[in-house]
Formats: structure tokens, sequence, C-alpha cells
């Protein structure tokens, strides 16, 4: 999910579109399954440094070695050698709005969505006004010294800078699916903050068009240096319909010193998709970092936002949301490291599921030896709305130091006869009612969001809760 | 013309127990009726009878109103033809505010009424909103905060009477509205009571005191004991009891207490 410029937005469109065409058509496409050749492929397509080469050819050695992950939901059904791990984009022809699926048509008409907005959300229509939007946004960004460009474009552009950070804060020997990103990573965004410098605006809100073409494989770098101040927010509260079945994106941001940064999710893959995804932030003396996450679709999501407190006073705060509904698992958290003096940090996850769904929270919290004055809290939600969803807690707490604050609350609840008779008695029939407490349940979330996706967020929501009553 | 509200041999049960066996019971357009009795004879459970809690069954019976039998009728159908019911013990809904519950509400009986309505427009809600919890004496910042979430015992009741106010209902049943509130907060309620009671509205008050009865005269009293009412009568009714307790009643309704052993 990821911010590109317009040339890469529509070739990401294209590429989109071409998910749902016949595959010969690609100028050009890497053979199902990964080796050596694909990854040297992709690079070469890309026309890349050598030592992005060599990056990504060691990344894919580290993947090949490392062990399925056992520790969390079951990955046995994806099928790693069915995958195309590239596709260039191709000025192909692509389908035809009746080609979309009816539900998803539907939904788009639910969540009030202009129809020439629904095409291009689907992939079928290449032109939008946002284009002019979209070059006054970059010329005022420009002024200031921000750089905002496809993740591609930043590493042809500004090679020392991006060859400084990227890949530091999310190695490839992370964890295998950040070494299989790291291998085969295409898509995204590269930004840079300059010192002091605050952007007014969230960034991707303005674009909200583009972000549509979301990469399978996508890389984001955010860079914001001293004292600066940046809100990226990705995704899309539209359901992104996809006929990949696999997203696996790796997010790395630098908070500097005095920076503040916050990066907002709202992830609604179609329901076929496993979508794992690594995103951490290195956070800097008197930085903060605020992740706010939103995870309602996909078949699997396995995501952990993470805050490395690494300086002096390093703020970090991860506000968690998962809906899963039927066939769905959401395994959602967080992770803070407290590395640093006086680090502070809070995790708030609500998790709802419903039909059978299933949401887990996963969080990791870790005080290392000198991180004396820290303070932590942990407070996890969730709701069940029927007896047949589940929800799970994995919390995990290390602290190797004594002078510190650490608070974990955990509840579970299930949505009560009580409040549903209470707010039936007052007149709202029960899918109403229920929709009513799921919306309180979470409003301390969207109470985060800019505006217009607060509002789409509790249309979501409504349309998530039809016809799960009676 | 029908009654507001006609019970007619109600029996209700929960998890197989009969609570309530054969209540009968009429409040006449524009009166108020105070039902009062010993604790577990069932009075709140009439009320959440009326409204249609699904954790009781109705055995038999019906509940007219105004003509309008609501044994088979969903609680929020219930709501929509008139009746209300001020809860004993109202549940917190987190992250709901009160003004955005009133306006759901209010729009779910307009489309009840229509289904083109589009809904009570903000400014217009806003104002009718102010009105009312003026009228209850009401800081106006009460509508933004989630309902029932952190309310004093107080607030809670008078929250209740918000939305009676607000909702403008034909039946209004309020359970021990009374309990926990300090003289003030009762003065409030009440007079906020007695201003929506009148012509348009019947209102049944169930409690174990008189003391609301001082400031709000009922029309009719009614006791009951043992699922049942036992005995009704006018506003001296209530006087009595307050000096003679429920004993003589149990006297004169020894078949009740035997049944139940």
């Amino acid at each position: 999910m990821s911010k590109q410029t317009d040339t890469q937005a529509v070739e990401g469109l294209d590429r989109y579109k071409y998910s749902f065409s016949d595959p010969d058509e690609a100028v050009f496409t890497a053979e199902r399954g990964l080796s050596r050749e694909v990854v040297e492929q992709i690079s070469h397509m890309k026309g890349e440094p050598d030592w992005m080469r060599e990056f990504r050819l060691k990344a894919l050695e580290h993947y090949k070695a490392r062990p399925m992950p056992a520790w969390g939901p079951d990955l046995g059904l994806i099928n790693f050698d069915n995958i195309i791990y590239y596709v260039r984009p191709a000025e192909a022809e692509g389908k035809t709005w009746e080609e979309v699926p009816e539900t998803i048509k539907r939904t788009f008409d639910k969540l009030g969505i202009p129809e020439a907005e629904q095409k291009f959300l689907a992939g079928v229509g290449a032109q939008y006004e946002s284009e002019m939007v979209y070059h006054n946004i970059q010329k005022h960004l420009a002024d200031q010294g921000v750089i905002f460009v496809s993740i591609e474009d930043g590493l042809r552009q500004y090679p020392d800078l991006f060859r400084e950070y990227f890949g530091t804060v999310i190695p490839i020997t992370d964890n295998k699916f950040a070494a299989l990103n790291s291998a085969v990573w295409s898509g995204g965004s590269f930004i840079y903050v300059p010192k002091g410098v605050k952007v007014d605006l969230p960034l991707q809100a303005y674009f909200r068009l583009n972000m549509a073409n979301i990469g399978q494989f996508e890389r984001t770098l955010i860079i914001a240096d001293e004292g600066s101040q940046i809100h990226y927010v990705e995704g899309c509260t539209a359901p992104v319909y996809t006929t990949d079945s696999f997203h696996s994106g790796v997010i790395e941001i630098i908070v500097k010193a005095g920076a503040r940064v916050r990066y907002t999710t709202i992830q609604n893959w179609s329901v076929n998709v496993y979508n794992l995804v690594t995103q951490r932030a290195m956070v800097h003396a008197g930085g903060t970092m605020e992740w706010v996450d939103a995870n309602l679709g996909s078949k699997l999501t396995m995501k952990y936002p993470s805050c490395y407190l690494i300086g002096e006073g390093a703020h970090g705060e991860i506000l968690s949301l998962a809906f899963a509904a039927a066939g769905q698992h959401q395994d959602a958290g967080g992770k803070v490291i407290h590395a640093a003096p006086h680090t502070s940090s809070k995790i708030t996850s609500k998790s709802i599921s419903k039909a059978g769904g299933r949401t887990s929270y996963r969080g990791l919290l870790k005080v290392h030896k000198g991180a004396q004055g820290s303070r932590s809290s942990v407070v996890c939600d969730a709701l069940l709305l029927d007896p047949q969803s589940r929800s799970d807690t994995y919390p995990s707490i290390e602290i190797d130091e004594d002078n510190v604050t650490v608070g974990h609350e955990a509840s579970v609840s299930k949505i009560g006869e009580e409040q549903l008779f209470y707010l039936m008695s007052r007149g709202l029939n029960a899918e109403e009612a229920a929709t009513m407490v799921v919306s309180g349940f979470i409003e301390p979330l969207v109470r985060e969001l800019p505006m217009e996706y607060a509002v789409e967020m509790n249309r979501l929501i409504q349309l998530q809760m039809e016809g799960s009553i009676g | 013309m029908a009654a507001t509200l006609e019970v007619r041999g109600l029996h209700a049960a929960i998890d197989g127990k009969g609570i309530l066996k054969g209540v009968d019971l009429t409040v006449d357009k524009g009166q108020v009726h105070a039902l009062m009795g010993p604790n577990g004879t069932g009075k709140s459970t009439l009320a959440n009878v009326l409204m249609g809690h699904p954790a009781y069954t109705v055995t038999a019976g019906e509940i007219l109103l105004e003509g309008v039998n609501l044994v088979e009728i969903e609680p929020d159908a219930r709501a929509r033809l008139g009746l209300f019911l001020a809860f004993q013990y109202p549940v917190a809904i987190p992250g709901l505010s009160v003004a955005n519950f009133l306006r759901a509400a209010i729009n779910a009986k307009r489309r009840g009424l229509n289904p083109e309505d589009k809904g009570v427009a903000v400014p217009e809600f806003r104002k009718l909103l102010k009105e009312k919890m003026d009228l209850l004496q009401m800081p106006h910042e009460f509508a933004g905060r989630y309902l029932n979430e952190g309310f004093s015992g107080g607030e809670k009741k008078r929250a209740e009477i918000l939305q009676l106010a607000t909702l403008d209902p034909r039946m209004a049943v309020l359970d021990e509205t009374d309990s926990g509130l300090d003289i003030d907060a009762l003065r409030i309620v009440a007079g906020g009571v007695n201003a929506l009671a009148g012509p348009g509205l019947g209102v049944l008050i169930i409690t174990h005191y008189q003391r609301i009865l001082k400031y709000i005269q009922p029309h009719v009293v009614h006791i009951m004991l043992d699922g049942r009412i036992v005995e009704s009568g006018g506003a001296e009714l209530a006087e009595h009891l307050e000096e003679h307790g429920y004993d003589w009643l149990r006297e004169k309704n020894p078949n009740g207490v035997v049944a139940e052993a």
C-alpha cells in the first residue's frame, strides 16, 4: 500500500488491470516461483545499481534458508511456487466494469463512493481529476524540501540518501517474509522530511485514488529528520479487490530526534488474501512514532507494527483495530522495544470477531537493561459478537530493568443481551443496536483517523454488521 | 376507545419459573398509575415483559398498547409503537454518545412511521435536545458523554427521563426511577415526568416507596404480590401502605403465598 508518483500510479494500475486479464499480454512477466534468475531479472528490469542487486540476492538466500514461522497462524496453504513475483506494468487492456464482482460494486455503493472513483478502485478507469490536485500537492511539498516519490524513483533520484537508510530498520535477516520482500520488492513510497519541516496535511489522504495501486511486495521508506512532522495514510476503506492472494510488505520508518511520525493503515483486502507485513520505526531521542493500524479485510493478516525506542525520551504508540468475519483471521498487535532511558509507550488493541471470525492480539513489550524510568501500558479489548467467534491474546513481556512502570490489561466481552435489549427498547432494530455497540467499541480508534476516513470507517462497520443478527 | 395500556391475564416465566401469574392492569389515556409491592413480587419482571425482554417468556395473556397486542412483537417495534421503559439499571454503551444515540433512536422511530423519512435535521435535533436537557436541569455537555458510562446513579436516572422526554412515547413505564436519587434529583426527575404527563402520555410508576408519589400524583395505585395485582385504589392506598406495610395484604391474599410454597 503505497504512495506513488503519478507515472507509478498509472503503472501500478495497469499491473492491477493486468491481474484480471490474460497474463500473456504483459510486457514482462517473471515465471511462477522464485529463483536467483527471477530476482536478477527483476533488478535488471528496474535498472538498479549493483548494490541493490546484491541486496536482493542476499535476501533471497536468507529467505530460502529460513524456516516457515511456526509460532503463529497456519501458513501451509500458501503456494509459494505458484506466485508470480514480478509483473512489469503493461499498457495492456484492462478488465471491464462488468467483470468486477457484484459484491464489490455493492460495497462501493454502500460506502457512497462516486462512480469514477469506484472504477478507479476496481482498476478499470485510469484517468481521474485527482491528478491536478496531486501536482499541486507535489509542488507544495517540494517547496518545503519534502521528497515524496515512488520507492523506485527514490533509489534513482536520491541514491545516497536512499542507501544510507534502506534496510537499516528491517534488515533482510529480520524474518522470512521481510527477506522475501527484500528479494522481490516493487512499488511503494520514499519520503524524506527535512529538519524542522512540519507537513501540514496527511499525505495520503489527498491522493486516495492513487492508493488503490497496492503492490504485492511493496516497500516504503520514510525518514523524518530532526524536529520534523508527518502523517502518512495508506489504504482505503473501500475493499481492495485483487486476485493476487499474497501480500507481503515492508515499511521502514526513521524518526530522528524530536520528530513526530504518524502512520495510519486501513487494510481492507478482499478475503482471499494472505497479508503478512513487517512495519517498524526506529525512534530517536524525544521522537514520537504513532501507528494507527486497522485491519478489516484479508483471509489472514499477520501484522505487528513496531517501535524501537533507541533515544532517551522517545515515545511510541500503537493503536490496533481488527475486525474478523467468517473465514478471516486477524493476527495483529504491536511490538515496542525500550532501549533507552525514560522512553514511553502505549499499545491499545481493539478487536471484533463475528460469524466464526478469529482475532488474536500478539504483542511484545521489551525493556532493556539501562532503559530506566521507562513507562509502558498495554490495553487489549476484544468483543465477540457470537459464540462461534474467537479471540486470543498472546502478550509477551520481557523486562530487564527494575526501575520501570508497566501496565497490562486485557478484556474479552461478548456483545451483551442487555445492551442490545436496552438499545432496542429505544426503537433500534437488532442490527442497528449491534452496530451501535460495535461502533462505540472502536470509537477511541476511529476518533484518531482523518475525518473522511472516520466517516467511511463507520459506514464500513455498518456494512460489516449487515445480516449479522438473526 | 382503547386504553393506553391494557394488560390482561398476563403470565410470564423465566428459565421455566413462573413469575407473573395473571396480571390485569389498565392505564387509561392520560393517567398516571403507580405499582407498588415488596421485593421479588414481579414488578420489575412486569416492566421487562411489557418491553419484551428476551429472557422472559409470556405463557398466557395479552399486552395491549392502544389496542395493539404486543406479545409477539420485538422490543424495537414496541418502542416504535410508543412504549417506553425507563430502566432500573440502564447499561453503559461505551463510545456511543448520548446525542448520537438519541438521534439514531428518533430516526428509527421516524422511519418506523415513514420508511422514506430522511431523519431529523441536525439543527432541529440540537434544539430539541437542549430544550429537554434544560427541562431536566442537565448541563449541555451531557449530550457528548458516552451513554451511561461512568454516570452516577442519579445521572443514569436523569438520562432515562431525558430519553423519555426526547422520544415522545404514548406510554412510559418507570422502573424504580426514584431509587438512588437524592431529594433534589428526585424533585427534578419528578418535575420532568409531570411536565411530560398529560393527555398524550400514560405513565406507570413502579416503586418501593411512597416518596416519589408526593411529587407525582397518581390517579391509581396498584399493589402487586406474588405475581399478581392484589389491590388497587386511589392515592390514599400508598399512604395506607406507608403506615401499615404489606402484611395486611398477605393475610387478605393467602392463596398466592400458598401457591408459591
